[in-house]
């Protein structure tokens, strides 16, 4: 069966309704909020800090750690508190996808932590995730060449669509789901994952979808940015 | 800094200006946090935040409680709401606030677990309840407690067919709750008695009392922490100004 109409009536090339605000939560260094339609994310920096144990630290470079984590009850079916396989390696490719921007020779021997929770789940949560995280490393005023924009594209039974939900993601005759992370400014593609079955035509083509979808994504990032530090260093 | 704290309440002053028996401004609850739970809620006690929230199930009853549906609490110290608190698993002050939060909702009896049994013996409801911390500006306890209950009060039953949850289908009927106990903390800096302990005057806090208090003013469970002892008469005190300070709270949760 064709998927000729997307569930919730969105063009395919069309991301869900966007929302970031920036500074949430006052105790941390730097924090974020990052909401695509249903699914919402929040994240918060600490450091740069001292890292332990000792021998983790590194002369050359500072250290970049991220923690990615599922609220128990932000999916249907409550999900055990702590990490799973799935958490750690989301961690390891959120790190990943950040360090490309950040300047980590500016804090040698220390330590940045990222800690990313979803508090509600509907598809594209490691996406949510990065455009929280890259917003509150901002926030927290690190070294950064420019922010990280993120997106899921992926295909749906025989269409190729952007930022899938859940639904989606269930449908019936399947659907391949295809994160992405970019520096819009330098084209430069830091996180790239895919489950599924896609051509490599259509790959060309979602992921292309994908990079026009990050130029409106990092708009809403931008624009978070700005309402927090308006009218600063006038 | 333990040290000034103490001098300025000795001076009948709070470092903020409140009075001793006095909660933060906004108390503030908001629902709804997460559409996937059963219940869930935020709650903001100055710039302290907290979210909780329910996720139901059905299971087998314990032998000693087969005609009663299950509770369990869990809380997380989120590391993004404290620079020393780390992830990793739950560490004795985790627990410990798991725990005061389960027996001021457990011991009190404010749930009717006997409405939670399904067949006897054989199918129950399990209520389970997540407790994380988001911003920690002092008083996690009382943020915590009274976000577990604003999600329980919030929570509806998902649809059951055939003994088996439909997952992410919402029935209308609501958790059966006989009352509503919120829990007070009452912190002992030095010789004074204060609530809701900002960040720096419970980082001078010798000893602490949570006290969960009824609508009637009865109390449902206590406990004590810090290593410094209370005489009886501070303990008298201290539920007293417990019972008394609560008003703000439950005023946010009506």
């Amino acid at each position: 069966m064709a998927y000729n109409k997307r569930f919730d009536g969105r063009k395919f090339d069309e991301v869900r309704e966007m929302e970031a605000k920036v500074g949430i939560i006052p105790r941390a260094e730097g924090s974020a909020m990052f909401r695509t339609g249903k699914t919402v994310a929040i994240a918060a920096v600490y450091g740069p800090r001292g890292v332990f144990p000792a021998f983790l630290q590194n002369p050359k470079e500072g250290r970049l750690k991220c923690v990615y984590d599922l609220l128990s009850f932000s999916v249907t079916e409550r999900k055990r508190p702590g990490p799973s396989r799935r958490s750690t390696e989301i961690s390891m490719v959120t790190e990943d996808s950040l360090k490309p921007v950040l300047d980590l020779t500016k804090f040698s021997y220390l330590g940045v932590d990222v800690y990313v929770y979803i508090t509600q789940a509907d598809a594209g949560t490691r996406a949510a995730g990065i455009n929280a995280a890259a917003l509150a490393l901002a926030d927290a005023g690190m070294s950064m060449k420019d922010l990280i924009t993120s997106i899921a594209v992926g295909k749906v039974s025989d269409k190729i669509v952007v930022d899938l939900d859940k639904d989606e993601e269930d449908h019936e005759d399947g659907a391949t789901d295809l994160p992405m992370a970019m520096s819009t400014r330098t084209g430069e593609i830091t996180l790239l994952q895919m489950d599924g079955n896609m051509t490599q035509k259509e790959i060309k083509e979602a992921v292309e979808m994908g990079m026009k979808a990050c130029l409106d994504i990092k708009k809403v990032q931008v624009e978070a940015l700005k309402a927090k530090y308006k009218g600063a260093g006038k | 800094m333990k040290k000034y704290v103490e001098a300025v309440l000795l001076n009948n002053e709070r470092l903020d200006g409140r009075k001793f028996d006095e909660f933060r401004k906004p108390v503030e609850i908001s629902y709804d946090v997460s559409n996937k739970a059963e219940g869930s809620a935020r709650v903001k006690i100055g710039k302290t935040e907290v979210i909780a929230g329910v996720k139901m199930d059905v299971g087998k009853p314990y032998a000693d409680s087969s005609d009663k549906g299950n509770l369990m609490v869990g809380a997380e110290r989120l590391p993004v709401s404290n620079p020393e608190f780390l992830p990793g698993p739950p560490n004795a002050q985790t627990i410990e606030l798991a725990r005061i939060i389960d027996r001021g909702i457990r011991e009190s009896g404010m749930i009717d677990l006997k409405k939670l049994c399904i067949k006897e013996g054989e199918l129950v409801w399990n209520i389970i309840i997540d407790i994380y911390t988001i911003n920690d500006d002092g008083n996690l306890i009382d943020a915590s407690a009274l976000a577990a209950i604003a999600a329980l009060k919030n929570a509806v039953l998902p649809e059951l067919v055939d003994d088996k949850v439909q997952w992410g289908v919402f029935t209308k009927t609501k958790v059966p709750l006989k009352f509503e106990p919120i829990n007070v903390t009452v912190y002992k800096v030095g010789k004074s008695l204060i609530i809701d302990a900002g960040r720096d005057e419970e980082a001078a806090t010798d000893a602490r009392l949570s006290v969960s208090v009824s609508e009637t003013g009865s109390v449902h469970a206590m406990q004590k922490g810090g290593s410094t002892g209370m005489s009886l008469d501070e303990v008298d005190k201290a539920i007293g100004l417990a019972i008394k300070a609560v008003k703000p709270l439950r005023d946010a949760l009506k």
